[in-house]
């Protein structure tokens, strides 16, 4: 990619994907109160790929729940094409996930009862504009194993397939929480290419939390979070190559 | 309280839907089996003291006339501890504001006291003054029936005499327990009443002073009742003797046993059944709830918690669910029960009621649902002690699936990826689906086998009353009449044809069996009244030889050909041998039949009739009933149509009582069944169907996936159910045989539609109750944690 305009924003002024404004997050469990949350201000452009760092409990997964519509803030708000999203009922969330967001997560999740081909069939079934199944599978590098059950396939194979399901509807977002968290670094490495390519040909924002830093090495804009808010934000000038990249 | 403890404690309180649902399905089989076994256990105790208490005779005789002075040559005969010799008469009883006659049985009383044998329970009133012979004590169930109270009087024609009688008092007695008339099947209280009066005041009535012809005795413990009944016959021949007889031929004792039988048989076969799928379904559902516990398991071994103490926390775990339903069976056993006795007690008319359950039942009905239910969770927990600790800690691996088969055939081509998912998950475990199935299919066969009881008593009736009999009335005379008496009812008001019958009391003899019962003389084109079988079909009386249920030919062990020594019990008392000619199957008591003419000529009374059928215009049915009640010739009016009401109305109170019961608890099987296959399945999945709400699926059309499962096993279930039922059924009619009864296997498809439906909605309210839970379901947890 020749233009980075996220070095110089006032270059070619990137649009807001979605924003979030004043996040915070109270978890009640019992008698103990947890703020995972504590005014969190954010913007997440069109086409970046976006690193969010920190210790375990530092509110990362929360505020991409909140993003992806898998939860609601206890206060502030999210925007997402100009409507509010924290204002949204049960089945507009539902809607907007349908239609706008992919979610990857650390054990892949996968239905184990339908093939990979199967797997992404059942998003491509109820999104209004996916790509074929087996076109998805290819852009992740398993055009070779469409009609193979979970069982048959290892960790890194699975959380790719995840992926293709993930971006088979054409989602606007991608969310990716500790995608190779259960991989090895190999695996780990050719999923990480995956979500590059996906980024990258099909445009999709993509937010990736981890705990490892050196995958923040193929960030435009890397996050790091700190107690339930953002401590630094910084923009990477040095975009690698996720095949480049080891650990 | 140990950590392990505590953790059951919350884990019951977490899983405390599918406590309640288990617990219902126990509490089924253990309630069906407490109720049945109670009410039987406690109708034989309260029969027995009623029979001790009130001194019931053992030993039952009729003559013509008899003198009284006989009575000490009976007390006389080995084996006699006491005689009480009676007058014992019908009679046609007139209460005001009831057209048809009515039939009293008049017993004498001795003129001070209680008699020596069969005593009253005087339920109010006052015993017969010595020297009135216008006072009566009456049934209380005659009482009931018409508001009678001590006080009231009413019309009576003693031996062709109208008499006015007045009732001083109200009486139970162990004679009439189940207090039926001649000719009937059930207890029809307002047709039919005993009465008592005293001894002189009857015997002048029927001219009987000093004489006797009837009477009872009690025997010394241990003697056999068939030598003093031999003996007894010796010296009552002279005096019209028509055959002595047991306690256990004596129309109301014979009748509870009867009963007594029939709900023997439903205290064994269906209360087993239920507690065997009770079991089934136990096993089934804990097998599965401690599979989803592999992870706890494993963690409790790492912390080095022995295998036994593991065992032994899950083994704690089901007891307490199987022990609640056991608890909650009881409870609901004994209430039923006592109210079931209660309802039967109602019928038979005992003064008292013996409700006082043994422990046996309830012991019974424990263990083998703990049992079950440590069964099923033993396998569960065996599998799951066998892994080594960090692999039970690790999630299952993803199940394999494979394609090919069942669910990729062409049709999978047609479905779309939820439908795949719901036929991959059951092709991929079938045996689980089919478990499931198999449950839903118990509790579709249950109740089958439960309602089917109103469709063979449908039957019964249409066969028996409808189809067989097409007289409106059948009367039966005092004495054998000439045939010409059928022209003199010809002439009565409404009477549209008359035929005759002659039924006499016989004893049929073959080899060392034998049988005390009624041998029916019917003309061999008889319309109004033929021998009917129980497939619809006339049964041709041919002019010689006698043609047999095959009930009584069983009793007898004789086939058609064979010789049955025939005993009447009437006229000259001919004893004789006759050839059996043809059998047929009947659903009701055990009849004989013989060409009338060719009973006559056995009797030596050519042309004699006894009983008439008629057929009556329903327009002038009351004229014909006045007249009726003035004809002295006349000792009994048997109305088909109250004995078609009877039937039911008595069936009502007691059987479908019982089989209420039986429904409800098949309703609680089934619903116990549905949810615990619903809750577990959601458990089991939960996750995958996070991640499909999380994909974007709304909620429902996950809740299309999980319940399009249990859905399917259900579908399957319910065919799988009919068949099995119509088994049990079949299981149940073939063991359910007294001599009175045979309940024909007739199951309406209505009744398979029934319990379908009903099936069906248990199923699809436990649906909508996982339903809720899936609406609530946790995304983030479930995504976040591994399993």
């Amino acid at each position: 990619m020749s233009a980075r305009p996220f070095e110089d924003s006032a270059a070619a002024a990137p649009r807001p994907s979605i924003t979030a404004k004043g996040l915070t997050k109270t978890y009640r469990t019992g008698e103990v109160e947890v703020q995972a949350l504590r005014g969190v201000d954010l913007t997440l452009y069109q086409s970046e790929l976006v690193v969010l760092l920190g210790p375990s409990g530092s509110g990362k997964s929360t505020l991409l729940n909140i993003l992806g519509g898998l939860d609601r803030p206890t206060a502030g708000q999210v925007f997402f094409d100009g409507a509010e999203l924290t204002a949204f009922d049960e089945s507009a969330m539902t809607r907007f996930r349908r239609d706008n967001v992919g979610f990857v997560f650390q054990f892949y999740n996968l239905i184990p009862s339908l093939t990979a081909r199967e797997n992404v069939a059942l998003v491509t079934e109820i999104a209004p504009q996916p790509i074929a199944p087996d076109e998805a599978l290819r852009m992740v590098g398993l055009g070779e194993r469409l009609d193979h059950f979970p069982a048959q396939l290892s960790g890194g194979e699975q959380q790719r397939v995840a992926i293709a399901r993930a971006i088979a509807k054409q989602p606007r977002i991608l969310l990716c929480d500790e995608p190779t968290g259960a991989l090895d670094s190999k695996s780990g490495i050719i999923v990480l290419e995956a979500i590059q390519r996906v980024n990258e040909e099909l445009g999709t924002t993509t937010a990736l939390i981890t705990h490892n830093a050196v995958i923040a090495e193929m960030a435009d804009r890397i996050i790091s979070f700190a107690d339930g808010h953002i401590a630094e934000t910084r923009v990477n000038p040095d975009k690698r190559r996720a095949g480049e990249m080891d650990w | 309280m140990s950590a392990l403890d505590r953790k059951l404690r919350r884990d019951l309180w977490r899983l405390r839907g599918q406590v309640v649902a288990i617990a219902f399905i126990v509490a089924s089989g253990v309630g069906v089996l407490i109720m049945s076994l109670s009410s039987l256990e406690a109708l034989r105790e309260t029969a027995a003291a009623y029979y001790e208490r009130y001194r019931f005779a053992e030993v039952f005789a009729e003559v013509k006339r008899a003198p009284r002075v006989l009575e000490a040559k009976v007390a006389q005969l080995p084996g006699v501890q006491a005689v009480e010799t009676r007058i014992v008469e019908f009679a046609i009883i007139d209460v005001e504001g009831f057209g048809e006659p009515i039939i009293g049985q008049f017993v004498s009383l001795p003129e001070r006291g209680q008699p020596v044998l069969n005593r009253l329970a005087l339920r109010s009133g006052r015993w017969i003054a010595p020297d009135r012979v216008d006072e009566v004590i009456i049934g209380e169930p005659f009482a009931e029936a018409y508001g009678l109270k001590p006080g009231d009087s009413f019309e009576a024609v003693l031996k062709g005499n109208k008499r006015s009688l007045q009732i001083v008092g109200i009486a139970l007695s162990p004679e009439f327990v189940y207090s039926i008339g001649p000719g009937a099947l059930m207890p029809d209280d307002e047709r039919f009443g005993p009465f008592w009066m005293g001894r002189e005041a009857l015997a002048a009535a029927y001219d009987l002073e000093d004489s006797f012809n009837n009477l009872v005795l009690s025997l010394l413990r241990g003697s056999d009742p068939n030598v003093v009944i031999e003996r007894l016959d010796g010296l009552l021949e002279d005096y019209g003797g028509v055959g002595a007889y047991a306690r256990k031929d004596q129309v109301s004792n014979w009748f509870i046993m009867n009963e007594l039988e029939q709900l023997r048989s439903m205290s064994r076969i269906l209360p087993t059944i239920f507690l065997a799928v009770a079991g089934f379904l136990t096993n089934m559902v804990l097998a599965r709830l401690i599979a989803m516990e592999r992870t706890e398991i494993g963690l409790l071994k790492a912390f080095g918690y022995s295998n036994l103490a593991v065992g032994w926390h899950y083994a704690k775990m089901v007891m307490v669910m199987a022990g609640l339903g056991v608890l909650l069976g009881w409870a609901v056993g004994y209430g039923l029960g006592q109210f079931n006795t209660q309802v039967y007690a109602e019928q038979f008319r005992f003064p008292f009621l013996l409700y006082r359950p043994g422990p046996g039942p309830f012991v019974i009905a424990a263990v083998v649902s703990l049992l079950a239910a440590l069964i099923g969770a033993a396998g569960a927990v065996r599998g799951a002690v066998a892994l080594a600790p960090a692999e039970a800690m690790r999630p299952p691996a993803p199940p394999s699936f494979r394609k090919g088969g069942l669910s990729d055939g062409r049709l999978s081509g047609l479905l779309d990826q939820p439908s795949r998912m719901i036929l991959r998950q059951l092709v991929r475990w079938p045996l689980r689906a089919f478990l499931t199935s198999a449950g839903i299919a118990m509790a579709v066969a249950v109740m089958i086998s439960s309602l089917q009881w109103l469709d063979s008593i449908d039957h019964m009736v249409e066969v028996n009353f409808f189809q067989a009999q097409h007289q409106d009335i059948m009367v039966g005379l005092v004495d054998a009449e000439q045939e010409s008496v059928l022209r003199e009812f010809e002439n009565l008001p409404g009477v549209l044809a008359v035929e005759p019958q002659r039924i006499v009391t016989a004893v049929f003899r073959a080899g060392t069996r034998r049988h005390r019962g009624a041998l029916n003389g019917i003309l061999p084109d008889a319309r109004l009244q033929p021998a009917y079988d129980s497939a619809g079909r006339v049964v041709p009386v041919p002019p010689s030889g006698l043609v047999l249920s095959t009930m009584l030919a069983e009793k007898l062990g004789v086939e058609p050909g064979d010789k049955v020594w025939v005993e009447i019990l009437e006229g000259r008392r001919p004893n004789l041998a006759v050839p059996v000619t043809a059998l047929f199957d009947t659903y009701i008591g055990m009849p004989a039949y013989m060409d009338l003419a060719a009973l006559n000529r056995l009797l030596l009374e050519p042309r004699r009739v006894a009983y008439l059928d008629l057929l009556v215009d329903e327009a002038e049915q009351a004229a014909l009933f006045a007249e009726l009640k003035e004809t002295p010739k006349v000792a009994a009016v048997m109305v088909r149509r109250a004995a078609v009401d009877t039937f039911h109305e008595t069936l009502a109170r007691t059987l479908m009582i019982f089989v209420s019961f039986f429904v409800a608890f098949g309703c609680s099987l089934a619903f116990g069944v549905a949810y615990n296959t619903a809750r577990i399945a959601l458990s089991e999945r939960g996750r995958e169907l996070a991640t499909l709400r999380v994909l974007g699926f709304s909620r429902w059309e996950i809740s299309y996936i999980l319940l399009g499962e249990v859905g399917l096993t259900v579908l399957v279930g319910l065919p799988l159910g009919c068949l099995t039922g119509l088994g049990l059924t079949w299981l149940i009619t073939s063991a359910f045989v007294t001599e009175l009864y045979r309940i024909p296997l007739v199951i309406e498809p209505a009744t398979y539609g029934l319990a379908v439906v009903i099936v069906l909605l248990a199923a699809g309210i436990s649906g909508l109750l996982v339903r809720r839970r899936l609406d609530r379901l946790d995304l983030i947890a479930v995504l976040k944690t591994r399993e």
